[in-house]
């Protein structure tokens, strides 16, 4: 590590606020890019679903 | 090259594409995780600092891969286009519209950080500069993909026009890339060169070059995941994706 504590690590000689603020708003962009496919796949997974239930419930009437 | 083949055609067929996608982006996500975490402490914390610009450069390790992945993300959509429009087909029309979020959010990073990276640096966070003013072109288009798709009720005609705005904002790409050559630029420019020495010592190069390999797949799975919802909704009646999800 280049820093000598965590402290040093995180003023970085008065950069840090800038460095963390853009790796913080980075991380939230990450998981957004991951999250909201997966969300809307799973929305899509449940409709599916409940479509096939009801096809199912339809058949046997 | 007939293997190639195959396996080119394999690609536009939904059930094989469904599989074989759902299969990559089991390895992908760990994958990328882990390169992501092992770039980002690499550079935030174990790289040396730069001799002019102090710490506040360690943006550089997510601001210029978000910046290449998100040009090179271009090139995919406007590719899925051409072949939309030339071929008719509808995969890569699913291609195409997977590809726009992705590339606009990397392009919104790209300008954030370096807005923040402007402020210790040139005392502003926002100038109207040629790099930057055409990377926020750049989002436009992204954005005007998505918006300019879902403004149709016929999702043909919108396929079709969105391929069209895809190509046309293709000249947009080389200018970004030339725009730190061509006009007097406060953007400083490249550090990578593919030809000739990089302008970059080894000890902070290295985590750079991890950081983009990581981004570049971020973009791949973010597109197929993107790819798999969109599938899983055209073919929702369809018979071979009820026995593949075997939701009975």
């Amino acid at each position: 590590m280049y820093f000598e504590s965590l402290a040093a690590a995180w003023h970085m000689d008065g950069h840090g606020g800038y460095v963390w603020m853009a790796y913080a708003l980075t991380t939230m962009a990450v998981v957004l890019m991951v999250w909201l496919p997966l969300a809307r796949f799973r929305r899509h997974l449940r409709w599916v679903s409940a479509h096939q239930l009801r096809q199912a419930g339809d058949s046997q009437l | 090259m007939r293997g190639m083949w195959a396996f080119i055609h394999k690609l536009g067929s939904p059930p094989w594409f469904f599989g074989f996608s759902g299969t990559l982006v089991r390895w992908l996500l760990p994958v990328t995780v882990l390169l992501l975490a092992v770039g980002a402490y690499w550079g935030l914390l174990v790289a040396p600092p730069d001799f002019r610009q102090g710490n506040s450069y360690r943006i550089i390790y997510i601001h210029v891969p978000a910046a290449v992945v998100a040009l090179a993300g271009y090139y995919v959509m406007a590719i899925a286009g051409a072949i939309s429009l030339i071929w008719r087909i509808k995969m890569a029309d699913v291609a195409m519209r997977a590809a726009a979020p992705v590339g606009a959010v990397l392009t919104a990073v790209a300008l954030v950080t370096g807005a923040i990276w402007g402020k210790p640096t040139w005392g502003a966070w926002w100038v109207w500069d040629a790099r930057i003013t055409s990377m926020l072109i750049l989002l436009f288009l992204y954005l005007g993909v998505v918006a300019l798709f879902e403004a149709y009720e016929n999702k043909t005609a919108a396929a079709k026009a969105c391929a069209v705005l895809t190509l046309v904002g293709t000249v947009n790409i080389p200018i970004i890339y030339k725009s730190v050559d061509w006009w007097y630029s406060l953007h400083q420019p490249a550090s990578l060169k593919f030809t000739g020495e990089s302008a970059i010592d080894a000890s902070m190069l290295y985590p750079l070059l991890v950081m983009i390999g990581a981004f570049y797949l971020l973009f791949a799975m973010s597109m197929l995941l993107n790819m798999r919802a969109e599938l899983l909704w055209q073919h929702r009646n369809a018979h071979w994706l009820r026995q593949r999800l075997d939701v009975s």
